[in-house]
């Protein structure tokens, strides 16, 4: 991509880069960064690892959007880093770049996920098999409810930007946040599965579902286009009975 | 707190939300009417008093509004002053039956005779 190519916003030919360091006690760095043309913030945080300062800590693996690793907090907002171009989000030659929030920050860019997916877990995100491999293929038709409902969710690349971005994470550091109630909801729909009356009680209650205020912080800012709101929002109808039914601990 | 109060306390809320929308439309388009030639106290007294239907729909209106009310300002003490677990429940249920006492209380000075 080498070429006579300026930045076309402020012909800056460098960006000024500020950046978090160490963990959550840290302070931001500022380095210096030229520009490029089509470079996106993973562009800039690469080059500064490889060329300013080999210790700064950060992770990517895909590059291309689809593994999910690479999210960071850009300007204030949490983004996938390497679909998200410096044009769009510098603004002027300025770009500030920290670790996802509402997760306890590892070192430098780099946040513990940890607590995320585990509450994925406990939304109980697993296929429970209903049946054997003896058993014939379960016919799911494409255009049933179940199947399109599914469908709207099952995108996810596990990024954790709408767990950065919702408010009710922030408030309430038990609720299950918006990628692990989209995950349950998606598997409510699938006709196969053998867990229903477990993941409708785990996702219901205070850490769950009832908790959404409906903000869409979540659908807002996810990269790939999912609205978790609207799976959380069929979770509240798919559970509002067990306020009907005795307790059975599961 | 048991998944199954949580559900059972959010349908509550949303319940009372269907029923306050509608008792708020028509206490406003009673207000509204009432209004009409002037605001006086024997005015509402007189349409009010020994009224079953008018001490029946502020009734409901009342306890809709002390649950409905009593529930969020839980939520809202326990998202933004932390404040959760049985002291909380226990200020909700004071809230909640303080609301419908006070309420109950205005019900009957408008209706009784």
């Amino acid at each position: 991509m080498k070429g006579n190519w300026a930045p076309a916003d402020t012909g800056a030919t460098t960006l000024r880069v500020v950046v978090w360091r160490g963990d959550e006690n840290g302070r931001f760095e500022e380095f210096e960064v030229p520009r490029q043309p089509s470079q996106t913030v993973l562009d800039v945080v690469t080059y500064i690892q490889r060329s300013l300062d080999p210790t700064l800590s950060y992770r990517f693996a895909c590059r291309v959007g689809m593994c999910g690793s690479c999210a960071m907090t850009v300007n204030g907002t949490p983004r996938w880093t390497c679909r998200t171009h410096v044009d769009k989000v510098a603004s002027g030659a300025r770009l500030e770049i920290a670790p996802l929030a509402n997760m306890p920050v590892v070192k430098d860019l780099v946040a513990d996920m940890g607590e995320f997916f585990d509450k994925w877990a406990r939304a109980r995100g697993h296929f429970k098999p209903s049946a054997t491999r003896n058993d014939a293929f379960a016919t799911v038709d494409p255009a049933s409810s179940e199947r399109r409902e599914a469908d709207a969710g099952i995108e996810c690349i596990g990024c954790g930007v709408c767990y950065a971005a919702c408010d009710v994470v922030a408030w309430n550091r038990d609720y299950l946040g918006p990628a692990a109630l989209n995950r349950a909801w998606t598997l409510v729909n699938d006709a196969r599965d053998a867990g229903q009356a477990g993941r409708l009680a785990a996702v219901a209650g205070d850490a769950g579902c009832h908790s959404c205020h409906t903000l869409m912080s979540c659908t807002e800012h996810c990269p790939t286009k999912l609205s978790p709101t609207r799976s959380i929002a069929g979770l509240k109808r798919a559970t509002w009975r067990l306020a009907l039914v005795p307790e059975d601990g599961e | 707190m048991s998944a199954r109060r949580e559900t059972a306390l959010w349908v509550a809320q949303r319940a009372t939300a269907v029923v306050l929308a509608l008792c708020v439309v028509v206490h406003l388009a009673t207000i509204i009417y009432a209004v009409r030639g002037g605001l006086s106290a024997g005015e509402i007294l007189a349409r009010t008093r020994g009224s079953l239907a008018w001490g029946t729909f502020y009734s409901v209106f009342v306890i809709a509004a002390a649950v409905h009310g009593a529930i969020g300002l839980r939520t809202i003490a326990a998202e933004w002053l932390g404040f959760r677990g049985e002291a909380a429940e226990f200020a909700m249920t004071v809230i909640a039956l303080a609301l419908t006492i006070v309420g109950l209380r205005g019900v009957v000075a408008v209706v009784g005779a």
